[in-house]
């Protein structure tokens, strides 16, 4: 799980990325922007979730 | 590619005095460290602190400075839409022709230099009492071999960060005068990674219940080396804005002031937060909260007004300490010197807060940008790295080893001879 959550966040980051590329006008690039950071947010929030999940197995 | 501003003779003095001063940060957070952690591993946080620095400074001679490059020089880049994406420096190996160099660019270099030991310094605070010594060098030799000088290429070298403002109109491009994502945001990730690789200490995290408190050992450390920070912050500041903002000599004071108002904003921040929520205010919570306030001033003091630099400390201060319970309670990160949410989560936000005040239009997206690149990219390769490395050499002591502290049993003696260390009972 932690795995799926960092290999979710460099997706957000080439969605950030494409902004910048595909829209040339402010507002919907800066709008593509936040999407690309909210991808990241996701998979950190994913990759978190796993790593309590960890400590929870291995709690003594 | 932006042209280099000459620097004036004053100016390179002024920097270079400045950089005497600025190693007093390092020596802060070594301290620090030292004092949020336990009083047998104290010696070896400290000594840590040393050997890391050293080998940074070694390595990256050897390696890094070779690919983090000067603005305007030679890199390895590609071409995408039509624009230039530099991703990595070719300067010289082996620091060759430094003497013949720019000024500019040997204050570049300099500055580097130390902001690569502090990078490396940080992850080294929240493993403490449980990474060994070796383990910590070797994250100090990847850090300065390779993720720095990338990281450091894209922001201050001319890299396709700092370019974002040429090549696509956004602001004046990422800007990040005193390394808040170079070294505080770096550090913070490369913190989260290794806590997530090698764990909680022994007995932080029982199997029912909240998790167990292990106060830091000496709290005149830590609030001395918030003073030593302070100092070092400062002189980290204003010759950033120098070297890497152009900033003319008449706006150094502004940005003195502005690092100083942001730490006094942060810490009585923090200092309210926890008198409200503990009945009193807590004196580490206290540090982090000043360390998160000087953190978030290193990208927007010298780019915001003195009224935006009190309004930065001031969420810093707020979030700072819930940011630390919140690790710690909720998510089950054992991070002993708050790295992560201090110069991690502070260095995010002083980001933002540079693009959300800075004067220049389109600066916010790009400032998100950089943020997204730390977040999106830069974590998981920090991750992946120290995974890999892990596996060659593991970060852990063994149970006996943390048991005992690491002081005895790295140095096999500890740091304080002559006081009773007393029994540790999160061990029954």
């Amino acid at each position: 799980m932690k795995y799926a959550g960092l290999l979710v966040m460099p997706a957000g980051f080439f969605l950030s990325i494409a902004a910048v590329l595909l829209f040339p006008a402010p507002a919907p690039r800066a709008a593509f922007v936040f999407c690309g950071l909210a991808v990241e947010a996701m998979g950190l929030a994913v990759a978190v979730r796993g790593h309590m999940e960890e400590i929870r197995e291995k709690r003594p | 590619m932006t042209p280099i501003q000459p620097l004036s003779e004053a100016a390179f003095a002024l920097t270079l005095a400045l950089f005497l001063l600025a190693p007093l940060a390092i020596a802060g957070v070594a301290l620090i460290n030292a004092g949020l952690g336990r009083s047998r591993s104290a010696a070896q946080s400290l000594l840590g602190s040393l050997a890391i620095l050293a080998v940074a400074a070694i390595v990256f001679a050897l390696a890094g400075a070779t690919f983090v490059g000067t603005a305007g020089a030679a890199g390895h880049a590609f071409q995408v839409a039509g624009k230039s994406w530099s991703w990595l420096g070719a300067g010289p190996w082996l620091l060759g022709g430094l003497g013949a160099a720019s000024p500019q660019a040997q204050l570049e270099l300099l500055f580097e230099f130390l902001a690569v030991a502090l990078a490396a310094i940080l992850p080294w605070g929240s493993g403490a009492d449980r990474c060994r010594l070796i383990a910590g060098c070797a994250l100090a030799a990847l850090f300065a071999a390779f993720v720095f000088p990338l990281t450091a290429h894209w922001i201050w070298g001319g890299g396709w960060l700092a370019q974002l403002g040429v090549n696509f109109q956004l602001g004046a491009g990422f800007l990040d005068g005193g390394g808040a994502a170079t070294v505080n945001v770096l550090g913070g990730l490369g913190a989260l990674a290794l806590v997530w690789i090698a764990g909680p200490r022994r007995g932080k995290f029982p199997k029912e219940g909240l998790s167990t408190a292990l106060p830091g050992h000496n709290a005149v450390y830590v609030l001395f080396g918030c003073l030593l920070a302070l100092v070092g912050w400062l002189a980290w500041n204003l010759a950033g804005a120098i070297v890497f903002l152009h900033a003319p000599l008449g706006a150094l004071p502004g940005t003195a002031v502005n690092t100083l108002l942001s730490a006094a904003a942060a810490v009585l921040a923090t200092f309210a937060v926890t008198q409200i929520r503990f009945g009193k205010p807590d004196a580490s919570l206290c540090a982090n909260g000043w360390m998160a306030g000087l953190v978030a001033s290193s990208a927007c003091a010298g780019l915001v007004t003195p009224l935006a630099a009190i309004f930065t400390g001031l969420v810093a201060g707020i979030v700072t300490p819930l940011l630390v319970e919140l690790f710690e309670l909720a998510l089950s990160i054992d991070d002993p010197s708050g790295a992560i949410a201090v110069h991690g989560a502070g260095g995010l936000w002083g980001l933002l807060a540079a693009g959300l005040f800075a004067p220049q239009s389109g600066q916010l997206v790009a400032q998100l940008l950089g943020i997204a690149t730390l977040l999106g990219l830069v974590l998981p390769l920090l991750y992946l790295l120290l995974w890999l490395l892990n596996r060659v050499l593991p970060f852990r002591v063994d149970p006996d080893g943390e048991r005992i502290g690491m002081d005895l049993h790295e140095l096999g003696g500890g740091a304080y001879p002559e006081f009773v260390i007393h029994r540790d009972e999160s061990y029954r």
